[in-house]
């Protein structure tokens, strides 16, 4: 579908078409959140961005018209950010878990609870 | 006696080494980008008080340079149309064009920094803040770094010498617009 949007009338890919995409989906991500709904500001900004980053991809960087393995590499490189995230997120997350607890961090949730502060929490 | 690289002529994967080793260079930068900002998403989302600090980045710079940055993937990649047809001149004016959206993006960038230093949001303020300045600031180095390739590409695009190098130059610049398209929510739009 968006090969014949951006079809220039020669069937090539008129990259002034696609920028013009762009801008719009830019535009809707920075509108999105004036609407203050949470779940329409995670759409408009991020699943934008995601579909921003896939047409600069592939009708930029053309990486659909390299060897196959070039986007199995980038893929896997993805998967392994993924892997890192998944990792380590559970560390960074949590204030507990099994067997470990970071007393500093939950003193600090607890006195944002009480109205006692709340302003050092993002130190950690 | 002149040599001629052969990192630019062999090609044992089917694609020529250059080009195969500048989709290495984007990958590397994958996982370099890629953890730095799944580190601060999971900062983010377990720490509630960074919104308070995001509060105080300027949406309206974040979506100007974000427009310059996508405008100068047009011209870089009109710059690898003008290569494929042979047109090293109109390649390396194109390539110049792109070369002036990466300065606008750096001064707009250090207006915005010196404005932000000034009202007391450095980068040891807080660790919302310590994350803003290095990934924009890795995000601006690469700008850099790339529009100084870029002149060196393009100086020898205008004679009609390297015109492949117009490509791989095209292709690292998309690369740090991909970037910058994700950190433009992350940063200023997520309040």
């Amino acid at each position: 579908m968006l090969e014949k949007f951006f079809d220039d009338g020669h069937g090539h890919t008129s990259y002034v078409k696609v920028w013009v995409l762009l801008l719009v989906l830019l535009l809707i991500s920075f509108v999105g959140p004036f609407l203050e709904i949470q779940a329409v500001t995670l759409i408009t900004a991020f699943g934008i961005a995601v579909v921003k980053a896939f047409i600069v991809a592939k009708y930029f960087m053309h990486i659909t018209m390299e060897k196959r393995f070039v986007t199995y590499i980038m893929v896997t490189l993805l998967v392994f950010m993924f892997l890192f995230f998944a990792g380590t997120a559970p560390d960074v997350m949590k204030h507990e878990g099994s067997g470990w607890e970071k007393p500093a961090w939950k003193a600090e949730l607890t006195a944002t609870h009480d109205g006692h502060g709340g302003h050092e929490a993002d130190h950690h | 006696m002149a040599f001629r690289p052969i990192a630019n002529t062999r090609s044992a994967s089917g694609i020529p080494t250059a080009k195969l080793a500048t989709w290495w260079v984007v990958g590397s930068e994958i996982v370099i980008f890629g953890g730095l900002l799944a580190s601060y998403i999971m900062h983010r989302l377990a720490h509630d008080a960074w919104s308070e600090q995001a509060a105080h980045t300027n949406v309206y710079i974040g979506l100007f340079n974000t427009f310059v940055l996508l405008s100068s993937s047009l011209s870089a990649v009109l710059a690898h149309k003008a290569a494929e047809e042979g047109n090293g001149a109109k390649a390396a004016k194109l390539l110049y064009y792109t070369m002036g959206g990466a300065l606008i993006f750096v001064l707009v960038k250090s207006a915005e920094w010196t404005m932000e230093i000034t009202h007391g949001f450095t980068i040891t303020s807080s660790t919302f803040w310590s994350f803003y300045y290095t990934a924009a600031g890795l995000h601006a180095v690469h700008v850099i770094a790339g529009a100084i390739i870029m002149g060196i590409v393009a100086a020898d695009a205008k004679k009609n010498q390297e015109l492949h190098r117009v490509e791989l130059i095209g292709i690292y610049w998309h690369f740090v617009d991909i970037v910058w398209i994700f950190l433009f929510p992350l940063l200023y739009i997520a309040k």
